[in-house]
């Protein structure tokens, strides 16, 4: 996972955000990585506590898009896919971007649904409330509505 | 909401004037209180539909609208695919053909009570719920094509029901014009394991009983009788319908500048209803809807084997089955002119009224009825298609109650272990994989249905005919 770069006074975090029926996942970090990995674990914590959640496989995903925006719809929803037809969870990613080519890496278990206890599956990353920029303390925002 | 802004036309309907952008009007419906606590997204999410190419007389949301993505839910819009009207991906939602099914049993309260707790463990058993859930059925590639066409027909088919059941379906069971190929593969493959399942969050399925009767007449043509047990399903087409929302979503958004479409909001991402994009989602769509009519008819096939079990007498006939996440093409009157036209609800049911052309032939003299779902310990009602022409909303009706508290908000101020406790106290079994997700959907958290259900009566989008309440939730 990506670590706060150097002179950035930003510690990584993930946040839910309250959205009438669904929730809304923002990711904070020091670099535009940071915040989309911070963001994809906001996405886990909606639906069950990423720290009981065991690293115990790896997948990889590679998402292309025009901008940064639809780079994080695609990531997560690559993520939301992955989870559902693997039937996993993830707990912890890490992201590289690369010109409009995000290179990703999560790692989770199966859902264990006495331990995760999951609660609603997300179905679709949406353009609501979608966002990727720099806060004014430099910080990356990435974040959006998911519907679940 | 402001309410400043808004017409009073009625006590329960209010209108903002087209202005700049916004091409038609927007309605809400709703008295006085529900829409002063509606969220003012739902009145600007309502106006950016109102701006949308193509639409026809208004932008309405119904008494249960809340914030939502793109259109907000409980938002109902059509459009002419002659003036230029779209289809859109935002206004249908990820869910397609999300809806209920009310069976009924025959069966009254008394007959429940003995073996209630064993009937509750064994549908908890039977019916998969919850996230991770998988289905026994797994399509291969022509059984998943076969299901996309067929809907609940092919699922009968498949001995999952009864011929009879189709009547009891919106189109028969079966959506013309759907089109597999339309369907990605990743749509198909998130799909393979998850027929016969009743997914997370909202949706449930539960044992009801009929605790109030508002139109003796409706009631008893439907079946209805005070003290009887029904069972509602409430579910969608799974992550087949969530994928194809997700790829033309971001399709409709990347592709709206090609299509000359300016997006008030890029989360109203649509496309010409004659454009190849737009008929391409327009197929797949309805392959969606057929994968949630298979969806639910899966379910009933379930919940009647157990029923079956404990109860051999009862042989679940279906009241009906509506879909409240589509968009439908339909005729309605709009300033004396019959018009074909593509109506979007979302979280919006249709409410047609008695000798409607398109209702199966058994509610040709009542309207259809319209099922308003609660939320584990609030009522559900059913109501019936209004009596009165022109409909409003082109024939559409409320789905719910709406959400009062985010999930969120929810988590924070309930246990769903409280929940569960708090609700067998007033005589209701949960049952549910998850106690979290049990908090986030705690009654609490959702507004009066009671409410929403009256300002549906009082407006003439539907009218009352039953009021449900809750004796077994299981809840995904």
């Amino acid at each position: 996972m990506t670590k706060p770069t150097e002179g950035s006074a930003v510690e990584p975090h993930a946040e839910l955000f309250a959205h009438g029926a669904d929730v809304g996942v923002r990711g904070v970090g020091p670099t535009r990585d940071a915040a989309f990995e911070q963001a994809a674990l906001a996405l886990t914590s909606a639906v069950t506590d990423p720290t009981c959640i065991a690293l115990q496989q790896a997948i990889e995903v590679t998402c292309e898009a025009p901008e940064d925006t639809y780079l994080l719809l695609d990531w997560l929803n690559a993520l939301i896919y992955e989870m559902a037809v693997r039937r996993v969870v993830f707990g912890r990613f890490a992201v590289s971007i690369e010109g409009n080519r995000l290179y990703g890496r999560a790692w989770g278990e199966p859902v264990d649904r006495a331990r995760h206890m999951p609660a609603a599956e997300p179905k679709g990353a949406t353009l609501t409330a979608l966002k990727v920029a720099v806060r004014d303390d430099g910080a990356w925002v990435a974040q959006c509505i998911v519907d679940v | 909401m402001d309410l400043s802004r808004l017409h009073r036309i009625s006590n329960w309907e209010w209108r903002l004037d087209p202005e700049g952008e916004r091409r038609v009007p927007t309605v809400l419906y709703g008295d006085e209180g529900l829409i002063a606590e509606m969220d003012e997204k739902v009145l600007e999410q309502t106006g950016h539909v109102a701006c949308l190419p193509g639409i026809v007389d208004a932008a309405y949301a119904m008494p249960d609208a809340h914030w939502g993505y793109g259109f907000p839910i409980g938002g109902v819009a059509a459009f002419d695919a002659d003036a230029g009207g779209v289809v859109s991906a935002g206004g249908v939602g990820f869910d397609i053909s999300c809806g209920v099914r009310t069976l009924l049993t025959g069966l009254k309260r008394q007959d429940l009570e003995p073996s209630r707790e064993a009937f509750a463990d064994s549908l908890f058993r039977t019916i998969p719920a919850g996230v991770g859930s998988t289905g026994k059925i797994v399509l291969d590639e022509i059984a998943m094509d076969r299901m996309l066409e067929g809907g609940a027909r092919w699922a009968v088919e498949q001995g999952y029901g009864r011929a009879e059941d189709l009547d009891r379906i919106e189109e028969h069971g079966c959506t013309p014009g759907a089109r597999p190929e339309a369907v990605s593969h990743r749509a198909r493959h998130r799909q393979r394991e998850e027929m016969g399942t009743l997914g997370s969050g909202n949706h449930y399925l539960e044992v009801q009983e009929v605790t109030a009767i508002s139109d003796d007449g409706v009631a008893a043509a439907f079946g209805l009788a005070l003290g009887d047990v029904v069972v509602s399903i409430h579910c969608g087409s799974r992550g087949l319908g969530h994928q194809i929302g997700t790829e033309f979503l971001r399709e409709m958004a990347l592709a709206a500048p090609a299509h000359g479409i300016a997006l008030p909001d890029l989360e109203l991402a649509c496309a010409p209803i004659r454009s190849e994009l737009g008929q391409r989602y327009l197929g797949a769509m309805r392959a969606g809807i057929n994968c949630a009519l298979a969806n639910r008819q899966i379910l009933t096939h379930l919940t009647r084997r157990v029923v079956a079990h404990f109860f051999p007498e009862a042989s679940l006939p279906v009241l009906f089955d509506v879909s409240h996440n589509t968009c439908k093409e339909e005729e309605h009157e709009v300033a004396g002119k019959r018009r074909r036209l593509f109506v979007h609800r979302k979280g919006a049911t249709r409410a047609f009224g008695a000798d409607h052309p398109d209702l199966p032939e058994a509610f040709a003299a009542t309207g259809q009825p319209v099922f308003i779902g609660g939320s584990m310990g609030t009522p559900s009602a059913i109501m019936v298609g209004p009596a009165l022409r022109p409909e409003h909303a082109f024939a559409s009706s409320c789905h719910g109650a709406g959400r009062r508290l985010s999930r969120h908000q929810a988590l924070k101020q309930w246990r769903g272990r409280q929940v569960v406790d708090d609700l067998r106290e007033r005589g209701i079994i949960i049952k549910s994989p998850s106690m979290r997700g049990v908090a986030e959907e705690a009654p609490g958290a959702y507004k009066d249905s009671t409410a929403v259900v009256e300002a549906a009566h009082l407006a003439g989008l539907s009218r009352k005919v039953a009021t449900l309440e809750p004796l077994i939730c299981v809840k995904g």
